[in-house]
C-alpha cells in the first residue's frame, strides 16, 4: 500500500473531475475527518486516516481491500472507474441521467441506454460528459458517457444510443469475482 | 329458471315470476327422503324435538326402533354436529331420571360410547359409527314407529344387532389389515389378542361395545421387534420406506412407555439399534451423527429436528439502515410483487420472503445495496456483539461477509472493523458485499484467524463465527448428513479452540466501551458448542455474560461425563424445529484482564524465573525470555490491574521492536495451548 504519484493521482482526478467536477475537494476534506487515496495492488482504495492505521498493520499479502476502491489502473496507466465508486459519486454528480422503468434492466445487464428508454436528462449535458445514470425513483444505477448531448436527445430517432455505458451495479452480480 | 334435480320430473307451477324460483333443498329432496311419520304432526326445532322425546320418555321406554318425531330429516342428515349435543344431552337425561336397571341396561350402555370417541365429527363411514347410525335410524322412520328412544344411536337391541354385522365385518378387515402391517411373527393370533384384550381394557367397557371403538384403537397395537428373517429380507429388498415410518413411530412410541410397552427379554438397546437404523434409512444419516443427536435430543425432539432438516428455513433479509429504512425497502418490494413480513420482534430489520415473483438477488434495490440475503439466525450474534460507535471491530471468520455489514450498519460507518478470513475465493464475495452496501469502514485481510493477536491486537470486541460442523444447517446442505465422521468433529474442535484463544488475546480488556468476544458456530454439536467454551473459561481470564437474546434454549451445563461451568447457562442455542431458523450456537464473553493465567504446573519455574525478572529494565534473550515474563506476569496479577498493565507496556516497549513501529496497547503472545492444564482462577466469574 502506498500513496499515489503525482501522475497517478492526477489522472485519477481527471477522471473523477469528469463526472463530479470541482466537487473533489468535498471528497477529500470530509466533515468526520481526512480522506485519503491509497494504491494497492495497482488498485485505488479511497479511505479515512483512521482506517490507515488499521490497515497499515495488516503485512502487504494479507491486504484485500480497505476501504472503498475506487477503480483501477490499467496495464497501460490508464484510471478505469469501478462502479464500486457510485456511492460517492452519485451525491456529487452533475450531470444526470434518469432512465425509464423498462429499459431499467437492460441498462443493468451492461447495455447502453436508447433514446427510447431515456427518461430525463440535466440541461446542458454536453457531449461525451460523463453522467451519473438514475432510475427513476431516483436509485443510482450506475455511470456512462452521454453520446450526445441533450439538444441533440431531443431530435435524434428512438433507437439512438444515448449514453454510452461504462458501470452499473448489476455488476455486483455478474462480475463479483473481478471486483478483486 | 333454477336447477332441477331430476330433469324428467316437471314440477307444477303456477304463472308469475316468483313461481320459477327453485323453492329449495327442502322441497327438492322431500322427494328422495322418507316420508314425515305423521303428516298430521308439526316439524319441531332441536328444542322442541328434545322436549318431545323427554316426555316419550316419561311416557315409556320401549326397544322400538330407533328415535323419531324429530324434525325434519334433511337437518340430521346435514349436520350430524347438532346432533351430537343434542343426543348427548338426550342421553344424559334418561340416566339422570330412569337410572341403569338390567332392562334398560341394552340401551343406557352405547351412551357411554358416545361421550369417549374423539370430537373429530368426520363424515367418513367407517371411522364415524355415529353417521351410519343416523342413517340406519333413517331407514327405521320409515318404518313409521312412534315409539321410539331419546338418543338415536344404537339406543335399540335391534339397531344393535344391526350395526354389528357391520361393525363385525369392519373389525374383520381391520384385523387383516393390521397383521399385515406388522411384522410377521409366529404369535399373530396371541398378539391380536392381546391388543383386543388392550384395547377393552383400554375403553373400560363389555366386550360388545369394544367393535364400536376400534377403528380408533388401531394404533396401539403392540410393537414387535422385526425377527431375524424379517432383518434379512429386508436387507436384501429396496428398503419400503412406508414400513419404515411406521416402524419409527411404532418404536418411538414403545421408549416412550418402556416398562408397560416392551416386549419381555428385549432390552432398550435393542429398541435404540433398530430405531437408529431406521432412522438412517428412512432420513438419509450416517448412524455416527445419529448416534451423536439422539444424545443431544430426546426422542420425540430428534423426529422434529430430523423431519425440520428436510424443510428449507424460510427465505430472510436484512434492511441495510446505511441506505435505506425497512418500511421503504418493504414497500418497495411489495410494489415489484414479493409477499413478505418482518421477521419478528426481535430484529428491527429482518425481514421473511414468503414467495416473490422476482428473483429476491437481482432485484434493483439488492443491487442498490438496500438489503442482503442473510439467515435469521446470523442476525443473533451481531445482536450479541452490541458493536457501538467509533469502536475497532475484529471478524476473524467473515465470509461471506453478512455479519461483518450488519456490524458495519449498526456502527454506522465508524470505527474500524477489520474483517478477516482465511479462505481468499470466499474473500471476493465479502468484498463484493461491503461495496455493494456501502460500507466504509473495513478492512478486508486474508489472514489465518490464529495469525491474530500478532498481526494486530487490542480489538473493543471480537466476534468469532467459528468453522465448524455445519450440522445445523443440514437443510441447506444435506451431504452433512453423511459425510461427518468423529475425527471432523474432532478436528474442528480443536481449531476452535485455537481460535477462541486467539481472538480472546486480540481483545484489551481495558477498553471503555468493549472488551467482550461472541463466539458462535451453526453446529448442535456439544463437543464444537459447550465444550469450546468451557475451554476458554480455563484458559483464559474471561467470564461468559448475558447475550441479550431472550429466547433460545440455554446451551448445556452438563453432558454426559462431562461437567461445565454452570455460567453456561447464559449461551443460547437454537434449533430449526424450535425456532425455524439455523442451528446456532452463540456465547458472549467478557474479558476481565489481559493478563494470561499461567498453569499451575509451571509455577516451579515461574517462580524461580520471577526472582530474577524482578529487574524490571533488562533486556532478555527470546525464549526463556518469554516464560520469565510470563513468571512476572503471574507475579503482578495478584496486584492491581492497572499498574501491570503499565509495567508491562514498558517492558514490551524495551524488550522487541514492534513491527509497526509504534507502541500499542498490544497483550502477550498466547502460549501453547497445552502446556497449561489448571487455571489461577480469577475471582469475579
Amino acid at each position: 500500500m502506498r500513496p499515489l504519484t503525482e501522475a497517478e493521482t492526477r489522472s485519477v482526478f481527471e477522471k473523477l473531475g469528469k463526472y463530479i467536477g470541482e466537487n473533489i475537494q468535498l471528497l477529500v476534506d470530509r466533515p468526520d475527518g481526512t480522506y485519503c487515496f491509497r494504491l494497492h495492488r495497482d488498485r485505488v482504495y479511497y479511505i479515512s486516516e483512521k482506517l490507515l492505521k488499521v490497515a497499515a498493520s495488516v503485512p502487504r499479502d494479507n491486504l484485500v481491500s480497505l476501504g472503498t476502491c475506487f477503480g483501477k489502473f490499467t496495464k497501460t496507466q490508464k484510471f478505469r472507474l469501478s462502479v464500486t465508486a457510485l456511492d460517492f459519486l452519485a451525491p456529487y454528480a452533475k450531470f444526470k441521467v434518469w432512465v425509464k422503468p423498462g429499459s431499467e434492466q437492460s441498462f443493468l445487464y451492461g447495455n447502453h441506454v436508447l433514446k427510447s428508454g431515456l427518461g430525463r436528462i440535466t440541461e446542458n449535458t454536453a457531449q461525451y460528459q460523463g453522467v451519473v445514470v438514475y432510475s427513476m425513483a431516483d436509485i443510482p444505477l450506475g455511470f456512462g458517457v452521454a453520446a450526445k448531448s441533450t439538444q441533440e436527445c431531443r431530435k435524434v430517432d428512438p433507437m439512438a444510443i444515448v449514453v454510452f455505458h461504462q458501470a452499473d451495479v448489476g455488476e455486483y452480480v455478474r462480475n463479483e469475482d473481478t471486483l478483486t | 329458471m333454477g336447477r332441477k334435480l331430476d330433469p324428467t320430473r316437471k314440477e307444477k307451477r303456477g304463472p308469475g315470476r316468483k313461481a320459477r324460483k327453485q323453492r329449495g333443498a327442502e322441497v327438492e329432496l322431500a322427494r328422495f327422503l322418507p316420508p314425515e311419520p305423521e303428516a298430521g304432526r308439526k316439524k319441531l326445532s332441536s328444542h322442541g324435538r328434545r322436549r318431545a322425546a323427554k316426555r316419550r320418555l316419561a311416557a315409556g321406554r320401549s326397544p322400538a326402533t330407533g328415535g323419531g318425531g324429530r324434525g325434519p330429516e334433511i337437518k340430521e342428515q346435514v349436520s350430524p354436529q347438532k346432533q351430537k349435543p343434542a343426543v348427548k344431552t338426550a342421553g344424559q337425561t334418561p340416566h339422570r331420571q330412569s337410572g341403569f336397571s338390567d332392562d334398560n341396561s341394552k340401551w343406557l350402555a352405547p351412551a357411554k360410547a358416545k361421550k369417549t370417541p374423539s370430537k373429530g365429527n368426520n363424515m367418513e363411514l367407517s371411522s364415524d359409527g355415529e353417521v351410519e347410525e343416523s342413517i340406519w335410524e333413517m331407514e327405521e322412520e320409515e318404518d313409521g314407529s312412534s315409539e321410539e328412544m331419546v338418543d338415536d344411536y344404537g339406543a335399540s337391541s335391534s339397531e344393535e344387532e344391526e350395526l354389528l354385522p357391520i361393525e363385525k365385518a369392519a373389525l374383520k378387515q381391520k384385523a387383516d389389515r393390521g397383521g399385515l402391517s406388522e411384522d410377521d411373527s409366529e404369535e399373530e393370533e396371541e398378539e391380536k389378542e392381546a391388543a383386543e384384550e388392550a384395547r377393552t381394557q383400554k375403553m373400560g367397557q363389555k366386550e360388545e361395545e369394544s367393535p364400536d371403538l376400534q377403528l380408533n384403537l388401531d394404533i396401539d397395537e403392540q410393537f414387535k421387534l422385526p425377527t431375524n428373517e424379517q432383518i434379512e429380507r429386508e436387507a436384501v429388498e429396496p428398503p419400503d420406506l412406508h414400513i419404515i415410518h411406521q416402524r419409527i413411530k411404532g418404536n418411538m412410541e414403545v421408549l416412550q412407555d418402556f416398562a408397560v410397552k416392551r416386549e419381555e427379554g428385549r432390552t432398550r438397546q435393542e429398541y435404540l439399534a433398530l430405531l437408529r437404523r431406521d432412522m438412517a434409512a428412512y432420513y438419509s444419516y450416517s448412524d455416527f451423527l445419529l448416534l451423536k443427536l439422539m444424545d443431544i435430543f430426546p426422542l420425540p425432539e430428534l423426529i422434529n429436528f430430523l423431519e425440520a432438516n428436510e424443510v428449507p428455513r424460510p427465505v430472510t433479509i436484512r434492511t441495510n439502515t446505511l441506505k435505506t429504512r425497512r418500511r421503504d425497502l418493504a414497500q418497495a418490494l411489495i410494489n415489484r410483487g414479493v409477499n413478505l413480513d418482518p421477521l419478528g420482534k426481535w430484529s428491527k430489520t429482518g425481514l421473511v420472503i414468503y414467495d416473490s415473483s422476482v428473483p429476491i438477488g437481482a432485484t434493483p434495490e439488492y443491487l442498490a445495496g438496500h438489503y442482503m440475503l442473510q439467515g435469521a439466525s446470523s442476525l443473533l450474534p451481531v445482536m450479541a456483539l452490541a458493536p457501538q460507535e467509533n469502536e475497532r471491530i475484529l471478524d476473524m471468520c467473515c465470509a461471506p461477509g453478512g455479519k461483518t455489514s450488519y456490524i458495519a450498519q449498526l456502527m454506522k460507518n465508524t470505527g474500524v472493523i477489520l474483517a478477516n478470513d482465511s479462505n481468499a475465493e470466499r474473500l471476493r464475495s465479502v468484498v463484493g458485499n461491503l461495496h455493494r452496501l456501502g460500507v466504509t469502514n473495513a478492512v478486508v485481510s486474508n489472514c489465518d484467524g490464529r495469525q491474530f493477536p500478532k498481526v494486530l491486537g487490542g480489538f473493543d470486541r471480537v466476534l468469532l463465527d467459528a468453522p465448524c460442523s455445519g450440522t445445523g444447517v443440514i437443510s441447506k446442505d444435506p451431504a452433512v448428513k453423511t459425510n461427518k465422521d468423529e475425527k471432523d468433529i474432532l478436528r474442528c474442535a480443536h481449531l476452535q479452540k485455537e481460535l477462541i484463544l486467539n481472538a480472546i488475546d486480540s481483545v484489551n480488556a481495558a477498553s471503555e466501551t468493549g472488551g467482550y468476544i461472541v463466539y458462535c458456530t451453526c453446529s448442535v454439536m456439544v463437543e464444537e458448542n459447550e465444550w469450546v467454551v468451557d475451554y476458554a473459561l480455563k484458559k483464559r481470564n474471561v467470564r461468559l455474560v448475558d447475550t441479550g437474546l431472550d429466547f433460545g434454549k440455554e446451551g448445556f451445563t452438563r453432558f454426559k461425563d462431562r461437567r461445565f461451568h454452570p455460567s453456561l447457562k447464559s449461551t443460547r442455542r437454537f434449533y430449526p424445529h424450535t425456532h425455524n431458523m439455523d442451528g446456532f450456537f452463540i456465547a458472549k464473553l467478557k474479558k476481565f484482564s489481559n493478563a494470561i493465567p499461567q498453569a499451575q504446573k509451571d509455577e516451579e519455574p515461574a517462580v524461580v524465573a520471577a526472582t530474577p525478572s524482578t529487574v524490571p529494565n533488562t533486556v532478555m534473550e527470546p525464549q526463556p525470555k518469554k516464560k520469565k515474563l510470563e513468571g512476572s506476569k503471574v507475579d503482578k496479577e495478584q496486584k492491581p490491574p492497572q499498574p501491570a498493565l503499565k509495567k508491562r507496556h514498558t517492558l514490551q516497549a524495551q524488550r522487541r521492536p514492534l513491527k509497526t513501529g509504534r507502541p500499542s496497547a498490544k497483550t502477550m503472545r498466547p502460549q501453547v495451548p497445552g502446556r497449561k492444564k489448571h487455571r489461577v482462577k480469577q475471582k469475579g466469574q
